[in-house]
């Protein structure tokens, strides 16, 4: 039952260009760290990145944009990086912006399932412009589609061997919802333990979700990000 | 603690704080309203945070500090007792759905129909939205607490958002440096002037039209004539 460990390069191997992935976190809590260094290794482009932010400028997923390698990017909050508007500007990306809560039930149905659903958020703003607006029970919602990805990159506290994965306080955030939304999901942990050491009621991702696990090499500590 | 001299955000903060009542689930934005957790004592008031965490409490020392527990605004907090942490779509469930009590949120501009506009600068690229749009159209009470006006002195309470709104849903309070209004019969009611600000000023820097209430306190009647 060894087989779904493996060294990040190796999960890795199944990123090819133009493939979409998802890569959870919010800020630098709960993202993949050691998974985004080695992406930015990778000669990988035309990447479609669903992620909440891309990074900061040069740090995290900050370091695809600069390589050149995100066609796309997909997310609620891109403000922390202003290279992202720059390289907008210069159309060298795409952006989709979503309210966080569509782009989180927008994962979350398309992990589901679902082919889309009807949310009130954003409804008459400029984020609502094109989409299918439909009047249920008198109330005006607007429709949005599911997203689904190629490969997940997520950060989880701590998996067993067969992939069943417990999180770390905030650092939840988007990896559990990503998890079930792609074809094949990568999850870094901070430490692998025996099946049968996390109880059946702590598992907050089961394993039938989970393809690879990939030890953390990045971590963030009190004192920043740092290499063990 | 008494003694002490409040600054204008943190009179805004204090006075939002004496709006949430026991067992109220509540939601801070990011600037100011982050600022109102430090002026509620009860530990039955709840507040949550959109990243995940129910029952952020300010952080009581170093010791407490872990970089994984923070806001939204990506600083660092403390849990209390009872705390639950969950995953984004959970948490925007209980801000869609209505289980938020209060969102106490900063603005660029409100105007007189009760519109908000926080997230977007018409002219410059929209790059950022995050949970502002899903609190709006969510949470059972929204009181907005800003500056009254902006930093080139233009007042932030307008006839008409000239900002993209961030919803179709009205906000219910407003509250500023200088004061307090409430949204009453699809009407904006002046019900405080702040102290140490006078009602000629609110006067002067409020651009929407607004009723004054008839319990409205800090008053100087004699500004009326």
């Amino acid at each position: 039952m060894m087989g779904k460990i493996l060294e990040a390069r190796k999960a890795l191997e199944k990123i090819q260009s133009g493939q979409t992935l998802m890569v959870g976190g919010f800020g630098l809590v709960g993202a993949p760290l050691t998974l985004i260094d080695e992406l930015t290794q990778l000669d990988v482009y035309n990447l479609t990145i669903i992620s909440n932010n891309l990074g900061e400028a040069g740090k995290g997923l900050g370091i695809l944009l600069r390589q050149g390698k995100i066609k796309k990017a997909i997310g609620s909050y891109f403000t922390s990086n202003r290279e992202v508007g720059d390289a907008y500007n210069k159309g060298e990306i795409d952006i989709q912006l979503l309210p966080q809560g569509t782009f989180a039930e927008s994962i979350r149905a398309g992990g589901a399932g679902l082919g889309g659903y009807y949310t009130r958020t954003g409804v008459d703003t400029e984020l609502s412009k094109g989409k299918e607006i439909r009047e249920i029970n008198g109330v005006r919602y607007l429709f949005e589609p599911a997203l689904t990805a190629d490969v997940a990159l997520i950060k989880a506290h701590k998996a067993d061997k067969l992939g069943n994965l417990t999180y770390y306080k905030t650092g939840r955030n988007f990896n559990p919802i990503m998890a079930t939304a792609a074809k094949y999901v990568i999850a870094e942990v901070d430490e692998i333990v025996d099946t049968g050491a996390l109880s059946p009621e702590e598992i907050v991702t089961p394993h039938l979700f989970v393809n690879a696990i990939v030890l953390s090499k990045k971590i963030l500590t009190k004192e920043g990000v740092v290499t063990r | 603690m008494s003694d002490e001299v409040l600054t204008a955000k943190e009179l805004i903060a204090k006075r939002a704080a004496s709006e949430l009542k026991e067992n109220h689930v509540v939601n801070l934005g990011i600037g100011i309203p982050t600022l109102v957790a430090k002026y509620v004592q009860s530990d039955s008031i709840f507040f949550h945070t959109e990243n995940g965490l129910l029952g952020v409490k300010e952080l009581s020392d170093e010791s407490e500090y872990d970089p994984f527990r923070v806001n939204a605004g990506k600083l660092p907090v403390g849990e209390m007792l009872g705390a639950s942490y969950f995953d984004s779509a959970t948490s925007f469930a209980m801000i869609r759905g209505s289980h938020v009590d209060v969102a106490i949120l900063g603005t660029l501009q409100v105007d007189e129909e009760g519109l908000i506009a926080n997230w977007a600068v018409p002219g410059k690229n929209i790059m950022g939205v995050g949970g502002a749009m899903d609190l709006l159209v969510g949470a059972k009470k929204i009181i907005v607490t800003t500056f009254h006006t902006n930093k080139s002195g233009e007042s932030k309470l307008v006839k008409k958002c000239t900002y993209p709104i961030t919803s179709i849903r009205k906000v219910d309070m407003i509250i500023t440096e200088l004061a307090v209004f409430e949204r009453k019969n699809e009407e904006w009611h002046l019900i405080e002037v702040m102290p140490n600000a006078t009602f000629q000023q609110v006067m002067d820097h409020t651009e929407f039209s607004f009723k004054v209430d008839e319990s409205l306190t800090q008053f100087d009647k004699g500004l009326l004539r």
